[in-house]
C-alpha cells in the first residue's frame, strides 16, 4: 500500500471516530461515566507514551513523570482561572514542562540505571514540594478549585474536552510513531540497547538523552495541561511518586517500547480500577502484586515489544481470505 | 547564648535522627553493595519491625525489659519478611535488566504498605506507640541575656537511640570485618561471580546480607516509633527515602558512608526544621541528594566502578 | 604531516598499574597494520584511547581528516572522533540485539542524515529521500559481506559468525578513512578466517581504508599485514615487517606457549 493511500486512510479513519464519538458524547447517547472514563485514558495514554518515549525507547528509567505532568497541570490552572484560553495557556505549560525536562536530564547525563532512576524521583519530589510551598500561587496542599473548563455551557464544554483530549491524544500519536520509526528513533533506540556502541557508530548520545528528556517531559506536561480543565480541580497528591509509579506500571504491563502496548494498557488500567474500585483498600495490594508478577512471569508486557500496525490488519485480512477462513 | 544553645539542641536532636537514618541506611548499603539493587521496600520493613514491637508491648506492658524483648523479637521476625523478599522476588531476577528489580522493588514496598492496610486488626487508623518515660537530662544550661534558664537536653529516647544505634553498628562492623561470613559479604560485593568461583555460596551469603539488613531495619523502627510515637503503615516511607538518599550521600556500597550520611542527613534535616522552614526540609533532603549525584554520584566515601569497554 | 594518524608517547594508568606506557605509531594512509602481544598487554586499551572512550594521561594523537586539517584527537568524545572518520568493532560482540540487522547498520548513518526531527515527524520529501538513500547504502554494504538476505533478521538471532561480520559492516557504514578492528577473527574456524582475510583486504582496496587491526590469531596477521606492532606490558616491544617480527626472540619470548598457527 502507498504511503500516501495508508496516510489518507488513517486520516479518515480518525476523522470518523472523532465525529462519530463526538456526536456520541454531545447528545448524551453514551452516559457520562462512559465518556469521563474514556476521555480519562485518554490523558492516561498520553502521559504513558511520554514516558515510554523515555523508558521504553531511550532506556532511562524515569521515576518522576507526575511531577512534569503537575507543572503542566498547574501552569494551565494558574493561567485560565486569569483568564487566557486554554490554548494560549498550554504553550507555556509545554514550555516550562519541557524546561524542567531539560533540567532534569542534564545532570543526569553522567548517572546510569539505578543512579538516573533516583535522580528524576528526587526532581518528581521537589516539584510536587514547589507546588505545596507556593500556596498563593497554587492553592497549596489543600489544592486548587474552581479550574475554568473549555466552556460555561455543560454540553458545549463536554464536546470541546473530548476534541480537544482526543485531537491531542492522536497528534501525540502522529509525533511520537513518525519520531521513531525514523533515524531519530533509531539513535534512541541505539543508546537503550548500547551506550558505547551508539557513541561509536556517531551517535550523539548526549543529545539524544536531553533531546528525549525534554520531549518527554513536555509531553506529560501536555497531559497534565489537559487534566486542568477535565478535573477542574488540582491536589498536589495526585503528583506524588506512588502516581510516577502508575505510570511504570503501564508501560511494564503494556510492554516497554510498544506504544500500542502502553495505549492498551493504559485504557485497560483505567476501566480496570475503576470496575476494581468496589475492592477499596485491596485494589492497592493487587496493583503492585500484578507489578511483581508481570517482572517475575512476562517481564516483555502484553505487547512484547511489538507493535500493531495498518500492516497487521490488512495482512491478516489477506491471509485470511486466501486460507479462506470465512467470518 | 540562646542562638548557640538552639543550634546545639538541634545538634542533639539531629544526631539522634540522624542515628537511625543511619541504622536504615545501612540496610540500603549493604545490599546495594552486594546485589546492585536499591531494595525499595527497606523502608517497610521498619514499619513492620515497629508494629511487631507495638502489639508486644500492648500484650505485655511496657518497661526496659519488655522494650527490650520486643526490640528482639522485632529483629527476628522481621528479616523473615526480608528473606522472604529476596528469595521470592528478586532472586529469580537477578540475570534480568535491572529496570525489571527495581519495578519489582517498588512493587514489593507498594505491596507491604497496602498489604498492612489492609490486615484487620491494622488498618489506616494512627496509632500510638507506647514510651518508657519523657524524662530529659541536662547537658548544658545557662541564662540568657533575659534572666531566664535556656538548656541543652538529651531526653531519654534520644540516648537509647544513641544507645542502640552504636551498639548494632559495632556488632556490624565486627560480623563485616572478623568474621568469614563478614569476608564473604565483603568478597561477594566486589565480585559475585569471582566469589562463586572462589566456593561462596552466593545465595546465602545474599540471603544474610538481607537478615542482617532486615534486623537493623525493625530495631531503627523501633527507635522510630519510640521518638515520634505515632505509627501507621504508611510511617516507612519518608525514612526509608531519606536513608536511601544519606546511603547515596555517604557513598553507596560503603558501610561507613552509610553511618556518616545517615547523621548528616539527619542533622540537615532538623536544622531545617529548626531554623527555616519545617515543610522544606523534605525537599531539601531531595535537593541534597541532587547535588550529590550531580557533583559526586559515587557519594562522599565511595568508589566509582568503571565499565569495562 | 603525511600520516593520517601520528601516536605520540601516549600513556594511561589505572589506579597503580600503567596499562599503556608511551606508545607510539606512525600511520600512512592506506596501510594495513597489525596490533598483536599476549592477552592483557594493553591493545585494546590503545584502541579505547584512539577511540576516546579513555583520556590518555600522556602524549598526542594527530589525525589527518578529510580535508587535510590536522587535528588533536585527544580528549574528543567518541562520537565525534567516529564523525572525524575512525570507526571500530568490539572484541566483545556490541551490537543493537533488538534491533534488525539492516536497523543495525542504519544507525551509522544518523549523524549523516540530512533531515532534522520535524521533518521527520510530518514526513516531508527530504525524509522519504534520505530513508530511501541509506537503506540502499546499508543494503549494498551487506551484500558485499553476503548478509543482505538477513537484513530483517533480529541482530540477537544471528550466529556468531554474522554478528561479528555485522559489527564490521556497522563500522563501515560510518564511511571511515581508517578502521580499527578488534579481532575480528575470534572464534573463527580456519576457513572462515581466510574469507575474512579476503574481506578485510577487499575493503580496504574498495573503501580507500587505512586499517589497524588486534588479533590473536598468526594466520591472519602474518597473512595480510604489512606491518605490525607487538604490545607486551603496555609498551611497544617490537615493531616491523612480518618476517622481522615473527624472528624477533623478545617477541618469541614475550609469546611463550601461546603461538597459534602462525
Amino acid at each position: 500500500m502507498k504511503t500516501s493511500q495508508k496516510f489518507f486512510l488513517l486520516f479518515g479513519l480518525v476523522f470518523a471516530f472523532l465525529v462519530v464519538f463526538s456526536i456520541l458524547v454531545y447528545f448524551r447517547i453514551l452516559d457520562r461515566y462512559f465518556s469521563r472514563l474514556l476521555l480519562w485514558g485518554a490523558i492516561q495514554s498520553i502521559i504513558a507514551i511520554s514516558l515510554n518515549l523515555i523508558t521504553g525507547f531511550t532506556g532511562q528509567l524515569s521515576l518522576g513523570q507526575a511531577g512534569f505532568v503537575g507543572l503542566g497541570a498547574y501552569t494551565t490552572a494558574i493561567l485560565t482561572t486569569q483568564g487566557w484560553p486554554f490554548l494560549f495557556a498550554l504553550l507555556p505549560s509545554l514550555a516550562i514542562a519541557g524546561l524542567a525536562g531539560f533540567l532534569v536530564g542534564w545532570p543526569s547525563l553522567r548517572l546510569r540505571g539505578d543512579y538516573l532512576a533516583i535522580m528524576t524521583l528526587g526532581f518528581g519530589e521537589i516539584i510536587r514540594s514547589l507546588i505545596i510551598n507556593l500556596p498563593d500561587l497554587t492553592g497549596g496542599a489543600s489544592g486548587f478549585k474552581d479550574i475554568p473548563g473549555f466552556h460555561p455551557d455543560g454540553d458545549l464544554n463536554r464536546l470541546f474536552l473530548f476534541l480537544g483530549i482526543f485531537i491531542s491524544f492522536f497528534l501525540v500519536l502522529f509525533l511520537v510513531v513518525n519520531l521513531i520509526r525514523s533515524s531519530y528513533g533509531r539513535a534512541i533506540i541505539s543508546v537503550r540497547e548500547d551506550e558505547i556502541a551508539a557513541r561509536s557508530m556517531g551517535v550523539d548520545i548526549q543529545l539524544v538523552k536531553i533531546g528525549a528528556f525534554t520531549l518527554s517531559a513536555l509531553i506529560a506536561g501536555w497531559g497534565g495541561a489537559l487534566q486542568a480543565p477535565f478535573l477542574n480541580y488540582l491536589a498536589p497528591s495526585s503528583y506524588d511518586f506512588l502516581k510516577s509509579v502508575d505510570f511504570v506500571v503501564i508501560i511494564v504491563l503494556g510492554g516497554m517500547g510498544s506504544i500500542t502496548g502502553t495505549i492498551l494498557a493504559a485504557f485497560g488500567l483505567t476501566y480496570l480500577q475503576e470496575w476494581l474500585r468496589f475492592l477499596g483498600d485491596y485494589r492497592m495490594v493487587i496493583y503492585p502484586l500484578l507489578m511483581i508478577l508481570m517482572m517475575l512471569f512476562r517481564p516483555q508486557g502484553l505487547m512484547g515489544g511489538r507493535e500493531w500496525t495498518l500492516e497487521t490488519f490488512i495482512r491478516k485480512k489477506i491471509s485470511d481470505s486466501k486460507v479462506g477462513n470465512h467470518g | 547564648m540562646t542562638l548557640l544553645a538552639q543550634v546545639l539542641q538541634q545538634v542533639v536532636n539531629g544526631l539522634a535522627l540522624g542515628s537511625i537514618y543511619a541504622l536504615i541506611s545501612l540496610g540500603y548499603t549493604m545490599v546495594y553493595g552486594i546485589v546492585r539493587l536499591i531494595n525499595f521496600a527497606h523502608g517497610d520493613l521498619l514499619t513492620i519491625g515497629a508494629f511487631i514491637a507495638y502489639f508486644f508491648i500492648l500484650a505485655v506492658g511496657i518497661n526496659p525489659i519488655t522494650l527490650t524483648l520486643a526490640m528482639v523479637l522485632a529483629m527476628v521476625i522481621t528479616p523473615l519478611f526480608g528473606y522472604s523478599l529476596e528469595r521470592f522476588a528478586y532472586r529469580p531476577l537477578r540475570e534480568a535488566p535491572r529496570i525489571n528489580s527495581l519495578i519489582t522493588a517498588i512493587g514489593a514496598s507498594i505491596l507491604i504498605e497496602n498489604g498492612l492496610r489492609v490486615i484487620p486488626f491494622i488498618g489506616t487508623e494512627f496509632r500510638r506507640f507506647p514510651t518508657l518515660t519523657l524524662n530529659q537530662w541536662v547537658l548544658m544550661q545557662n541564662l540568657d541575656e533575659h534572666g531566664q534558664i535556656i538548656k541543652v537536653t538529651v531526653s531519654q529516647t534520644q540516648l537509647l537511640v544513641f544507645a542502640v544505634a552504636a551498639l548494632l553498628m559495632l556488632v556490624l562492623v565486627l560480623i563485616v570485618d572478623k568474621t568469614k561470613t563478614g569476608k564473604a559479604m565483603r568478597a561477594t560485593s566486589y565480585d559475585m561471580k569471582a566469589a562463586a568461583l572462589m566456593g561462596i555460596n552466593v545465595n546465602r551469603i545474599v540471603s544474610i546480607t538481607f537478615i542482617i539488613g532486615s534486623a537493623l531495619a525493625a530495631a531503627a523502627g523501633i527507635l522510630f516509633a519510640s521518638s515520634y510515637p505515632q505509627i501507621e503503615p504508611y510511617m516507612g516511607i519518608m525514612p526509608g527515602l531519606k536513608a536511601f538518599v544519606a546511603a547515596v550521600l555517604g557513598g553507596i556500597g560503603s558501610i561507613p558512608g552509610a553511618m556518616l550520611g545517615g547523621l548528616i542527613l539527619g542533622l540537615a534535616e532538623t536544622l531545617t526544621k529548626g531554623f527555616i522552614s519545617s515543610q522544606l526540609s523534605d525537599a531539601v533532603v531531595f535537593l541534597i541528594l541532587i547535588i550529590i549525584l550531580m557533583v559526586r554520584p559515587s557519594g562522599l566515601l565511595g568508589q566509582t566502578i568503571k565499565e569495562k569497554v | 604531516m603525511d600520516s593520517l594518524l601520528k601516536v605520540e608517547d601516549v600513556s594511561i594508568q589505572f589506579g597503580g598499574l600503567k596499562a599503556v606506557s608511551d606508545f607510539s605509531l606512525d600511520l600512512r594512509s592506506r596501510e594495513l597494520v597489525g596490533l598483536i602481544g599476549p592477552n592483557g598487554a594493553g591493545k585494546t586499551t590503545v584502541f579505547n584511547i584512539l577511540t576516546g572512550v579513555y583520556l590518555p594521561q600522556t602524549g598526542t594523537i594527530l589525525y589527518r581528516d578529510r580535508y587535510e586539517r590536522l587535528i588533536h584527537l585527544e580528549g574528543l568524545s567518541p562520537n565525534k572522533i567516529t564523525q572525524l572518520g575512525l570507526a571500530r568493532t568490539f572484541q566483545n560482540i556490541r551490537l543493537f540485539s533488538n534491533l534488525t540487522v539492516l536497523e543495525n547498520v542504519l544507525v551509522s548513518h544518523h549523524f549523516r542524515i540530512q533531515y532534522n526531527w520535524l521533518e521527520a515527524v510530518f514526513r516531508l520529501p527530504r525524509f522519504w529521500q534520505e530513508e530511501t538513500r541509506i537503506k540502499e547504502q546499508s543494503l549494498e554494504l551487506l551484500e558485499i559481506f553476503g548478509m543482505a538476505n538477513l537484513a530483517h533478521q533480529r541482530a540477537s538471532q544471528l550466529p556468531y559468525g554474522q554478528q561479528r561480520k555485522l559489527e564490521i559492516v556497522r563500522a563501515l557504514a560510518t564511511q571511515p578513512r581508517l578502521l580499527l578492528l578488534d579481532e575480528p577473527a575470534a572464534g573463527m574456524n580456519p576457513q572462515e578466517t581466510r574469507q575474512l582475510m579476503e574481506l578485510i583486504q577487499f575493503i580496504r582496496e574498495r573503501f580507500h581504508l587505512t586499517i589497524l587491526l588486534i588479533e590473536h590469531d598468526m594466520s591472519l596477521v602474518m597473512g595480510i599485514c604489512e606491518r605490525i606492532l607487538v604490545l607486551d606490558y603496555g609498551r611497544i616491544l617490537a615493531e616491523g615487517r612480518p618476517e622481522e617480527v615473527r624472528t624477533n626472540p623478545e617477541v618469541i619470548r614475550a609469546y611463550l606457549g601461546e603461538v597459534s598457527g602462525a
